[in-house]
Order: C-alpha cells, then sequence, then structure tokens
C-alpha cells in the first residue's frame, strides 16, 4: 500500500517544485534585470494574454526573443557567467522555485493515491445510465466499481460505445471530466480509491486544505 | 405645502447648476445658496409675513442669476448639461410635444435595448372646424433621468437594429418619422449584428427611405447618432453638442493617454472648445439646419413653454420637408418660412398639411437628401486643383454623363434587347444541332483515333494532383518587395509558441512570401504599395483627384504640424487615394486608405474623394473597390467636418449601388470605428485578407466603456466572419486572384463588361 503521509512529508520537507528556465534555441543570451531572490510572475489575464516577468532575451540572427517566466515563483539561480556568450538549445538560464498551491499539493497527492483510469482516445464522455443516477442522486463516492462493470458512453462523432471499467475495485473519488466537453486521450477520466484507503485519503485531503501554507 | 414644494425645487436648480459649472462660478452659487438658507431659516423661525412674495423674490433672483450664467457657458459646460439627469429625456418629449403615445416594444428595462425607445405618437392638428390626427414614428435613445438600465442612451446593435426594423414600418405605412438623438455613442460589442455593421447598415436603409425624417440632436455622439441621425431636416436643441468624440475621449488621444490614466480637466474643456461642437457651431458649419432655443441652462422637464417651442418646430420642420417636394402651396410655405419673433406668427397647430407623399413626391424626397448630404463639408478640404483642371474635371465629368447615357442606357438597351433574341436562338438551335449530330458523332468516337478520345492533357489533370496556383503565386518573384526584406535578420512568428513556427528569415518573409508565415499562415501586415504592385495589373494604375489635399478646417491647435508631418513621410496629400487601374484587363476604380497617413483615418478631403470615386465609378459602369489598408475612424480634429463624412459616403456608396455597380470592400490591416460603420459596413461584400483586425472599437476603448475584458483574438478577421460581418477571408497571395473572381461573379447588373 502507498504511504500517503510520507508522501505529504516528502511534499512538506520541499514544498517547491524547481523550474528551470532552458535556452529554447541557440543564440546569445542577455539577462533581464532580475537577482536572485526576486519575485518573478507568470501569465496573467483572463486569457494568460499578458506575459509573465521578462528573465532574459536570446538573440539569434539579429531577432530578439524574450522569455518570460512562466509561473509564479522566485528567482532561485542566475547562471551570469553565460551572460553575452553564445548558448546551446536546451542550456540552463535560470532557476525558478515555484512555491506549491493547495491545489497543486493536492493534485500531486490524489494522482499518486489513486488510481486513475484514464481515456482510451479524444471523445465526449457520459456515465452509463445507472451509475449517473447513482452519481446524480448521491454523489460519485456512491458508486464502487468492480473490473468489467459498464461505466462509460463513449460519445465521438455522434456514434456512441459503452467503455467497461478495468482497474481495482473502489470507489470513484474524483472525476475529471466534463460533460459535453472532448477529452483527450490519456486524460484521467475518474481517480478510483479502494474503499479501505478512502478515510485516510480524505484525512490527507483535510489536513492539507487546513494546514498548508501558500507562499507566495 | 406649495411653499415647501417650490423651495425644493429652487433646491433642485442650485443642485444643477452647480453640477453644470463643475466648480466655475463658486461666487454666484455660494450667493444663491446663502439665500435659500437664509429664506428656510427665516421660514422655520416664522419671521416671513409673506412667504409668497419672498419666494416670488427668491426665484426671480434664481431666474437672474441662471440668465446671468447663460452667456458664460463653455462647450464642455454645455456636455455636462446634456448628460445631466434633469435634462429633459425623450419620455418628457413624448409626454409634452406630442398629443399621445404608444410605445413599441418596450416597458423600462423590458425591452430588447431599453436605450432605444420606438413610439407611435400623434399630433393633432386643426384645419378649419376638422381635427386631425397625424401619426407619426418616434425613434430615440431614451437617456431616463439617470435609470441606470437605460445605459445613458448608449444603444447596442440590437437596439439599432430594432429602430430599422420600424422605420421600414414606417415607410410601409408612409408616415414621417422624428427621431431624438440622446446618446453619447453606441455601446461598442461586436456580438451580432454588431455596433459598426448595423450602423452602416441603418444609414444605408436611411439614406433611401421614402418618407420624411427630421432628426433633434441634444447629445450627438459619433456613429450612436448618425445611427438614427440621417435626416431631410436637423434640427438641434441650442444646448446640446454634436461631436465626433466625447471631449473626454479626445483629450485622451490628445494626451497620448494609456488606459486608465484620466485626462486633466483643462485638457478635457480645452478639447472640447476645439471639437467645435456646439449647436452654434454646428449651425455655422451647415450640418444642421435650425437651432431650438432651450431656457437658460438647458431645458428641464419642467419648462412647458420650450415643450411648445419645440412641437412648433418639428411641425415646422416637417411640413416644411413636405411642402418642399409636394409642389403648390405658396400661402401655407410662406407661414412656414416666417420665423418666430420675426412677425407675429400663425399657430401651426391651426394649420393643416397633409403628411403623405406621391410616389413621384418620394423621388423628389430622396434625391433632395441625396444632394443635401453631398454639399455638406465640401469646403472643409483642401482643393489644390488649378482652376483650369477643375474646369477641365468638370467637362470631362459632362462627357462620361453624356457619353455613358448614349452607351450604356440609349444604346445597350435596344442593344440588349437584340442580344437577348439571339442569344435564344442560338440556344434552341444548339439543342437541335446536338440531336441532329448525335447518331453521326457516335460512329466517329467508335473509331479509333477519334475526335472524342481525351487528350493526354485533360487525363493528366483528371489523374494527378494539381498545384496549388503556381501562375498566381508567382513562384515567389513579387513584383513590389517591402523594405523590411532588405534587413538580414529572422522574425519570430507570433503564433510561433501555439504552432510551433520556426524562424522565418526576413529576406524570404516579406519577398518570397509575401510576409505570410509558411507554418501557420500568420499574415505579417505589409505595405499598401504591395498590394498597388501586385494585385493590379503592371502599369495600370491612374490616380485622379490627388490635388485634394486633408486640411485642418476647426483650427486645431498643432494639429497642421502633424498633418504636415504626414504629408511628408508618406508623400501623399490626404489618407485616401484613388485611382483607376485593372485587374487581367478588367478596369476598375478604387478607393484605398492609407493606414501610416494618421492611421488612415477620414477627414472631409478623404471622404470628398471617396465619394467622388464612387461618382466615377458609376458613371463609367467600372466596378468600385475599396481598399482598406488600414483605417483608425473618423478623423477626430476635424470634429463633425469628418463625421459627416459617414452619411456623406454612405449615401454615395447607395447611389452607386443602385445604379447597378459592384461595390466590393477589401480589409487589410486594421480596420476601426466611423468608416467601418458607415461606407464600409454597408457592402454587401467585404472581404477580408487573413492580416485583418476589425471592430467598431479597440480593445482599450472597450475596456473603458464596458469594463468587460476582451479576449486578445476579439477583432480578428475569423471572429468577423463567425460573427457575420464579413463575407471572407483571403490569403494575401489570392488577392488578385479572388478579386478577379469576385469582379467576373458578384452583384452589378450595370457595369461596362457585362
Amino acid at each position: 500500500m502507498f504511504d500517503i503521509t510520507q508522501l505529504l512529508d516528502e511534499i512538506k520537507a520541499s514544498p517547491y517544485e524547481e523550474i528551470v528556465v532552458t535556452a529554447p534555441h541557440t543564440g546569445v543570451v542577455t539577462f533581464a534585470d532580475v537577482r536572485e531572490g526576486a519575485r518573478v510572475i507568470g501569465p496573467s489575464g483572463t486569457w494568460k494574454e499578458k506575459k509573465g516577468t521578462l528573465l532574459a532575451t536570446i538573440e539569434r540572427e539579429r531577432n530578439q526573443k524574450p522569455i518570460h517566466a512562466v509561473e509564479k515563483g522566485e528567482v532561485k539561480e542566475v547562471l551570469r557567467h553565460l551572460e553575452g556568450t553564445f548558448v546551446e538549445a536546451g542550456t540552463p538560464l535560470v532557476r525558478l522555485r515555484h512555491f506549491l498551491s493547495k491545489d497543486e499539493v493536492l493534485a500531486i497527492i490524489l494522482k499518486k493515491a489513486l488510481h486513475l483510469f484514464v481515456a482510451p482516445e479524444r471523445a465526449k464522455y457520459y456515465f452509463a445510465p445507472d451509475v449517473d443516477k447513482k452519481v446524480k442522486a448521491s454523489g460519485p463516492r456512491s458508486v464502487s466499481l468492480h473490473e468489467g462493470m459498464d461505466l462509460f458512453i463513449m460519445s465521438r462523432m455522434k456514434r456512441e460505445a459503452s467503455l467497461a471499467y478495468s482497474g481495482p475495485s473502489g470507489v470513484i473519488y474524483a472525476v475529471y471530466f466534463q460533460h459535453n466537453e472532448n477529452v483527450d486521450a490519456g486524460q484521467p477520466l475518474i481517480g478510483v480509491c479502494p474503499p479501505d484507503q478512502l478515510p485516510l485519503i480524505e484525512d490527507v485531503v483535510a489536513r492539507v486544505q487546513t494546514e498548508w501554507e501558500e507562499r507566495e | 405645502m406649495d411653499t415647501e414644494k417650490r423651495t425644493q425645487h429652487l433646491a433642485e436648480r442650485l443642485g444643477y447648476i452647480r453640477d453644470v459649472f463643475g466648480g466655475k462660478h463658486n461666487e454666484n452659487i455660494a450667493l444663491l445658496e446663502s439665500k435659500l438658507q437664509e429664506f428656510n431659516l427665516r421660514l422655520s423661525e416664522g419671521s416671513i409675513s409673506d412667504e409668497n412674495a419672498a419666494l416670488t423674490t427668491l426665484e426671480d433672483l434664481f431666474d437672474f442669476v441662471e440668465r446671468k450664467l447663460e452667456a458664460e457657458l463653455t462647450p464642455m459646460d454645455k456636455v455636462r448639461i446634456v448628460r445631466h439627469p434633469q435634462r429633459i429625456c425623450l419620455r418628457d418629449i413624448l409626454e409634452n410635444v406630442y398629443d399621445n403615445y404608444t410605445e413599441i416594444g418596450g416597458k423600462d428595462e423590458h425591452s430588447i435595448d431599453p436605450s432605444m425607445l420606438i413610439a407611435r405618437a400623434y399630433i393633432t392638428r386643426r384645419s378649419g372646424k376638422k381635427t386631425i390626427n397625424q401619426p407619426v414614428l418616434v425613434i430615440g435613445q431614451e437617456k431616463g433621468h439617470g435609470e441606470e438600465f437605460r445605459n445613458g442612451g448608449s444603444v447596442k446593435p440590437w437596439g439599432n437594429a430594432k429602430a430599422l426594423q420600424y422605420m421600414k414600418v414606417a415607410e410601409t405605412e408612409g408616415i414621417p418619422i422624428h427621431t431624438y438623438v440622446f446618446t453619447p455613442g453606441s455601446y461598442p460589442v461586436e456580438d451580432y449584428p454588431g455596433a459598426a455593421q448595423q450602423i452602416a447598415r441603418n444609414l444605408y436603409e436611411m439614406a433611401g427611405l421614402r418618407v420624411p425624417v427630421i432628426a433633434v440632436f441634444s447629445e450627438g455622439g459619433s456613429g450612436g447618432a448618425e445611427a438614427i441621425g440621417l435626416s431631410d431636416r436637423r434640427l438641434m436643441l441650442s444646448h446640446g453638442y454634436y461631436s465626433v468624440i466625447s471631449p473626454e475621449g479626445a483629450a485622451a488621444i490628445e494626451g497620448r493617454l494609456r488606459h486608465g490614466q484620466r485626462a486633466a480637466p483643462e485638457l478635457i474643456e480645452k478639447c472640447a472648445q476645439q471639437l467645435r461642437i456646439t449647436a452654434e457651431d454646428n449651425l455655422r458649419m451647415g450640418y444642421i439646419d435650425h437651432v431650438v432655443t432651450e431656457p437658460p441652462l438647458g431645458a428641464r422637464p419642467y419648462h412647458y413653454d420650450f415643450f411648445r417651442g419645440l412641437r412648433q418646430e418639428i411641425i415646422r420642420a416637417t411640413d416644411e420637408v413636405i411642402l418642399g417636394v409636394k409642389g403648390f402651396a405658396p400661402f401655407r410655405a410662406m407661414v412656414l418660412r416666417r420665423r418666430r419673433g420675426k412677425a407675429e406668427t400663425m399657430d401651426l397647430d391651426n394649420m393643416y398639411v397633409r403628411w403623405s407623399l406621391s410616389s413621384s413626391a418620394k423621388d423628389r424626397l430622396v434625391a433632395r437628401r441625396h444632394r443635401k448630404f453631398n454639399r455638406l463639408a465640401r469646403n472643409a478640404a483642401r482643393d489644390r486643383r488649378p482652376v483650369l483642371r477643375k474646369l477641365s474635371n468638370m467637362g470631362w465629368d459632362a462627357w462620361w454623363d453624356i457619353y455613358s447615357y448614349f452607351k450604356y442606357d440609349l444604346l445597350r438597351k435596344h442593344q440588349q434587347k437584340i442580344a437577348y433574341l439571339v442569344e435564344e436562338v442560338e440556344a434552341e438551335a444548339q439543342v437541335l444541332m446536338e440531336k441532329v449530330a448525335a447518331p453521326w458523332r457516335k460512329i466517329t468516337c467508335a473509331l479509333p483515333g477519334g475526335a472524342c478520345q481525351s487528350s493526354e492533357q485533360t487525363e493528366r489533370e483528371l489523374t494527378t494532383l494539381s498545384d496549388w496556383d503556381e501562375e498566381g503565386q508567382r513562384n515567389g518573384n513579387w513584383s513590389y518587395v517591402s523594405p523590411r526584406a532588405k534587413e538580414d535578420r529572422a522574425i519570430t512568428c507570433p503564433n510561433a509558441g501555439s504552432h510551433g513556427c520556426l524562424d522565418l528569415w526576413a529576406p524570404d518573409l516579406f519577398g518570397e512570401f509575401a510576409g505570410v508565415c509558411t507554418y501557420c499562415g500568420h499574415h505579417f501586415p505589409m505595405e499598401y504599395q504591395w498590394y498597388l504592385h501586385n494585385v493590379f495589373d503592371e502599369g495600370s494604375i491612374f490616380e485622379f483627384n490627388a490635388e485634394i489635399e486633408a486640411g485642418n478646417p476647426l483650427g486645431f491647435e498643432g494639429f497642421d504640424v502633424k498633418l504636415e508631418q504626414a504629408k511628408k513621410q508618406t508623400g501623399l496629400k490626404s489618407g485616401c487615394v484613388t485611382f483607376e487601374a485593372r485587374i487581367d484587363n478588367v478596369k476598375l476604380v478604387v478607393a484605398m486608405l492609407v493606414a501610416p497617413f494618421r492611421g488612415g483615418s477620414v477627414g472631409a478631403a478623404e471622404g470628398e474623394k471617396f465619394v467622388q470615386a464612387a461618382e466615377r465609378a458609376k458613371k463609367k459602369r467600372y466596378p468600385f473597390l475599396a481598399y482598406v489598408h488600414g483605417t483608425a475612424g473618423i478623423r477626430i480634429q476635424e470634429g463633425t467636418n469628418g463625421v459627416i463624412q459617414m452619411p456623406r459616403c454612405t449615401m454615395a456608396v447607395r447611389r452607386y449601388i443602385e445604379a447597378g455597380g459592384l461595390y466590393l470592400v477589401l480589409y487589410d490591416t486594421n480596420s476601426y470605428a466611423g468608416p467601418l460603420a458607415s461606407f464600409l459596413g454597408c457592402s454587401p461584400y467585404q472581404f477580408s485578407i487573413r492580416s485583418a483586425n476589425i471592430g467598431f472599437a479597440g480593445p482599450g476603448v472597450i475596456k473603458e466603456t464596458t469594463g468587460v475584458d476582451i479576449p486578445p483574438d476579439y477583432h480578428r478577421a475569423y471572429r468577423a466572419l463567425s460573427r457575420g460581418h464579413i463575407q471572407g477571408i483571403w490569403d494575401r497571395r489570392d488577392a488578385r486572384a479572388n478579386l478577379k473572381q469576385a469582379l467576373l461573379t458578384m452583384g452589378g447588373r450595370n457595369l461596362y463588361y457585362r
């Protein structure tokens, strides 16, 4: 069995994700005015149309290309010795520390702790009628799954096919898809949790929700 | 009780004065305030012997101060008057000017757009002992007295569409239309039918409405005003304003403010002054016909005398229009000519003019409307043509009139009849021949090497893949190469992030690729010269009216310098270049709005050139192409001289289309605002190069006026196509081929080559 508490402790020990900003292609690097320890922000705006903080520019064939921060966080290291030099594609330029938010922590834990049932192909998915009734009446966690049961209706190009569940028995803990929206192949549809682990997971989620301090 | 009401009323008047002057004339306001306070104090103490007399004195003082301040009103004060919640609104006018009215399609907030009010009303007049109810359709923006849901009279596209629908109803019923303009501007949303496109549609239809239209302007904010303002008589309330842009908007542009920043009050005041937005200014420039005098500091709902005066003016205007086209009515016409104040005038309620027109009178009415607008703003552009040239141009015009008449109207009609007959006979003969020859053909086909065996060429065409129009692409050998192609550098496509486009080398991109990303098809904007050289036949361009120059008719401060700069930078005299050209030997007239010249904005010179180009195309029976390299809207520094180009050019376009022409619009880079909301948006054939952004207001303005964030691709051509604003999107490299196709297949029953 997977030890959730240990995982949570691990995350707590280093509550961030390190993002390495690399050169997208060859070119001469000029760093922007960012210092170690400075805060940077990622893309913002309703449509993420505003770029994040400028970290550096890379110039190739007199074409200056800006490199922006993709997530908010703190600048951990700027590889200043590369200033003005010609670098290869993929050379690390800046290291950012992105502090995990509650949602991100939960996503990490759940992805590891739950069994994810993924979409076999790009299509719209619906619960099978009897399952759907149960979900609507008393929530997804009331549905207990077992191998081979009819779970989904897969609708693609106006053709519908039923899709059977495969994997360990358990209850549906999380639903990742929406009605009338296409799900790409390989994307998780539901997260399944064995019944004995359910209290444990609920406990961890509650702990994260209350205890996790989000850092800027 | 009565005293209380009257003091309350005085307090309201005081508040109004304070709001209108916004911090000026404080000593007068303080005086009124102290007098009013003193009166209230004494009233509560009960130390006034004759309340009525004291109150009358106080009211006289208010009247006096109002009259005194009236003389010192600045244009910006008038703007504040017009926007004040105590200002009269359309409902007040319906209540007090008309004898009866029924609102159509709305009750308070329950309406498709509560800011557009439509009502069937009637005016009762007497002729001897007879009483006659004359029905009219009243259309106008309703500001309400500060009612939130009225949106301040800012009409959404569907509100304008409703107005148009009922104008058509009035036309069917043959009753006059009275429109009341109370709008700060149109509400800039692109949702169908689209702010710009709907105004354009309104203008186009109003240009041909076969009933009299009388417009009264109180707050005439640019496009929103034009949507119902094209009329046979334009009256204006003396404290109203009619302008191309709000003074705040002008100040933001003049002060080069980024969104969110507020302009300084002095700058706004100065812009209001310079834009010449008041009734007197507009009367002097000829954009309105008559000013309706309001009481000092503007009409408010309790000024019943004003409503009486307005009623007379409205009746007079309608009568004048009707009698002007109707024929013989010398005595009544004399009464109408006599304005109040000059002599004792007859109450127009006691004179009867039937408000209906015969078919020929309706024709005269529409023709008159066109002539009226065609005359406007002629002097606002600088015409630098030498006298001889002007004379010779006039001579040529006359010659083309005569020539076209003989060639197309007289000769062709008969020719066509004969041609149709011949066609019919030929077609019959063809079928007969087919039948007769069929057995013979069967025999020859059966023989080896017979005539009907498919050739190698056809076989190849049918069995192999075709190239993508190698000839049209010229293998990348374009006749004009952008100066940007001379730089040795790489360019990143803006879609590189999402489409994975690799960097492009500038000489390739702007040379061979014609500014199109080879990976995703993104169109980089190109210079207008590229189109001149690559779309039209080599050496076929012949420019005319190049000497008509953009000027500074309002004497807008600092604008002369900017204009000179633009002229020097571009080597052009105005933002509109008109020329004749050929596409694959089909001759056409082109009016091109050039983006580098002051953003391609349209002023009096551009409008005049556009109108003349349309006239020329009409006379010569050529197709007419409006190629919009880019336009930022109406040139604000020309004020109403610019805004009047919207109805003017639309009417010219209508005349052209009705004469059987083909009017094509091709958008290229950024096309916004006024021109789009009039003479461009009214075309049934609007196409766009992929690089275009098309819309009524730019993203900054939308954010500022509506408070709604809009997505970054809101104005892209594909969005415009999805919304139904344009009819197609073309690849730049296909522009010539597509234009050729359009010229040969679309519209126009009266083109020279048909």
